[in-house]
């Protein structure tokens, strides 16, 4: 592999002053993030604070247009998604691409079947797909009795992460995270983020986005806060408290007129 | 914030019953109709049993189950084919056509019929797809430019609106032993169609549950925008079963002109919505990617053993279509509370 080469305490995926314009408008600017192996970097913002273009660049829809973005050190323009896809960064999406009439295990590897056999005669391998899925999501903490079922009858958070441990089975190094715990409800988040600790300490490097800073404090290691289209910093969780982070996203200032602007005379 | 998933308190699922497991399978509520309508003519009627009997409903449903399986499966991948009826005439007039007309070799002709369906299946697959229009227009179209030109097309040429004179063409006894021969099995006369069906019903059932192109299937008529994302070559899957379909159709066409040695210019008119049928008493949901073969081949049995066994009772012939209407509410209903007890949201 080429990231053999690079030194091995290089993160796994590193963003320096990296931007995007799309003509004339300025998608983002001067961002500067990374993510290592066994680490949580949560991306957070207010709507348009430039999350998607953000994911876009690090997942390979949209290359960058300026900066760097180095994948184990090494540096990087991805083409297409299929590229960052080869390197091991894989991106979950909020509507996690599962059929949910159809089971566990089909959709767990769906796209990348196995088979056994040859040419027209080759035929699912039923059994091994059965048992893989089963141990991919023990390891990840689920414990399905039924691979069978269909995939919509599991939660929103299970849901969740099948997709995460289908994506560390298929060879990611490092998942991106669309907002996963957002349509959620507080105890399906709270099961996201329990799977979100469980990759990290599996040793797979995190980008979780949300807008949530109570998601993201409890998980992260470190914290990109954007707004309008600018880093507002990249924090280690030493370097912030929970409260800091809440009135850097909302804009402190603008917090205090509002909260002064609804205080009861 | 909202709880969106408010069912479920529990981070596990309960493990699922016997029946629930059993009411998965798709075709299970059709099994349980065909038992019950197999006991009740059995009983009423005395031809129903007897060999010639079930010889005669076996052949009727195997001609609509062939149809029903292709149907099944491509109501699996989320599409519908108007066309499948029309194209039972349409294959077997073009090789009564040439062959009895313009003396083209018999087997060329079966080669030939068989392209022009494909093809014709293709095309109702590019244009779906290609444009986004729901299947139900666009073979909706098809269906009737078929049905005018099977007649207008066999009008000029032969005259009359239908083939004769298909038994004087030479090598068709060759033919006739795929397509319309018999053997005895048990007393019965057993018609080489039921062979057909049966096979075709097995192989569909094999594809869909043991293929990646099976996976597939349910996977582009379950959620299409996620098997684009996972990488399932969507285009290839819809065009293979449109064309899986016309040639079933081109199969039946044979069938059919190989048994009687003629076919008439409105051959398979009226007949595409009860292929649909059977493939939804078979368990197969209308909005796709949930179904089965063998419950289509089970509801092309309820519908085979209901024609026959209405004309044994010596019932008015018309109560075959009260009947059948029935059975699709029942079907739809049964599919809908399987469904809800399967516990599948969205």
């Amino acid at each position: 592999m080429t990231h053999a080469e690079a030194s091995a305490a290089a993160p796994i995926l590193e963003v320096q002053d990296i931007g995007k314009t799309y003509g004339s408008i300025l998608a983002l600017q001067g961002v500067s993030a990374s993510v290592g192996v066994g680490e949580v970097l949560c991306v957070l913002g207010d709507n348009g604070a430039g999350k998607s273009t953000f994911i876009k660049i690090l997942s390979g829809a949209h290359a960058h247009t300026q900066g760097k973005l180095l994948a184990y050190g090494i540096e990087r323009t991805f083409g297409s998604p299929r590229e960052a896809l080869d390197l091991g960064i894989a991106t979950v999406y909020q509507d996690l691409a599962v059929v949910p009439l159809m089971p566990v295990w089909r959709n767990f590897f769906l796209g990348s079947e196995v088979t056994r056999g040859f040419g027209p005669f080759s035929q699912l391998d039923v059994k091994g797909m059965r048992r893989i899925t089963k141990e991919e999501l023990a390891k990840m903490g689920i414990d399905l009795r039924d691979v069978d079922q269909p995939i919509g009858t599991l939660s929103g958070g299970e849901r969740q992460s099948v997709a995460i441990a289908r994506a560390v089975y298929f060879g990611a190094k490092v998942v991106i995270l669309d907002e996963p715990t957002s349509a959620l409800g507080v105890k399906q988040a709270g099961v996201v983020l329990k799977y979100i600790a469980q990759a990290r300490d599996r040793g797979l490097g995190v980008v979780f986005i949300t807008h949530n800073p109570h998601h993201a404090y409890p998980v992260g290691d470190r914290f990109l806060l954007l707004k309008r289209g600018t880093s507002l910093g990249d924090f280690k969780k030493s370097e912030i408290t929970i409260e800091e982070m809440t009135k850097l996203m909302a804009g402190g200032a603008e917090l205090d007129a509002l909260a002064h602007e609804l205080a009861r005379s | 914030m909202t709880l969106t998933a408010p069912a479920v308190t529990d981070e596990r699922i309960k493990p699922a019953g016997l029946i629930i497991t059993l009411l998965r399978r798709p075709e299970v509520g059709a099994a349980v109709a065909a038992l019950a309508i197999f006991i009740f003519f059995s009983v009423s009627t005395q031809a129903f049993l007897t060999p010639a009997g079930v010889a005669t409903w076996l052949y009727s449903a195997s001609l609509f189950g062939i149809m029903a399986v292709a149907v099944a499966l491509l109501m699996i991948g989320g599409e519908f084919d108007l066309s499948a009826g029309a194209m039972v005439g349409t294959t077997g007039l073009i090789v009564g056509i040439v062959t009895t007309e313009w003396g083209v070799n018999i087997w060329l002709a079966l080669v030939m019929a068989l392209a022009i369906a494909l093809a014709i299946g293709a095309a109702n697959a590019f244009v779906v797809m290609k444009t986004g229009l729901p299947s139900f227009i666009v073979t909706l179209a098809t269906f009737f430019i078929l049905q005018g030109v099977n007649l207008a097309v066999t009008k000029i040429i032969t005259g009359t609106v239908s083939i004769q004179g298909m038994s004087a063409v030479p090598g068709f006894d060759a033919v006739k032993v795929f397509f319309g021969s018999s053997f005895s099995l048990f007393g019965m006369d057993v018609k080489i169609s039921i062979v057909w069906w049966l096979a075709i019903t097995a192989l569909a059932t094999w594809i869909l549950l043991r293929t990646r192109a099976g996976n597939w299937i349910f996977a582009v008529g379950g959620q299409i925008t996620s098997s684009r994302q996972v990488g399932v070559p969507v285009m290839k899957v819809k065009m293979g079963l449109f064309m899986t379909t016309a040639g079933a159709g081109w199969l039946v066409g044979m069938l059919q002109l190989f048994d009687v040695s003629t076919v008439q210019a409105t051959t398979g008119i009226g007949q595409e919505f009860i292929y649909i049928i059977c493939a939804v008493v078979g368990g197969c949901l209308l909005t796709g990617g949930y179904g089965s073969a063998i419950g289509a081949a089970l509801g092309a049995l309820i519908y085979g053993m209901t024609l026959q066994g209405i004309v044994f009772a010596q019932w008015d012939n018309n109560w075959l279509k009260a009947f059948l209407g029935g059975m699709l509410l029942l079907a739809v209903l049964v599919n809908l509370y399987v469904r809800r007890q399967a516990g599948v949201r969205s």
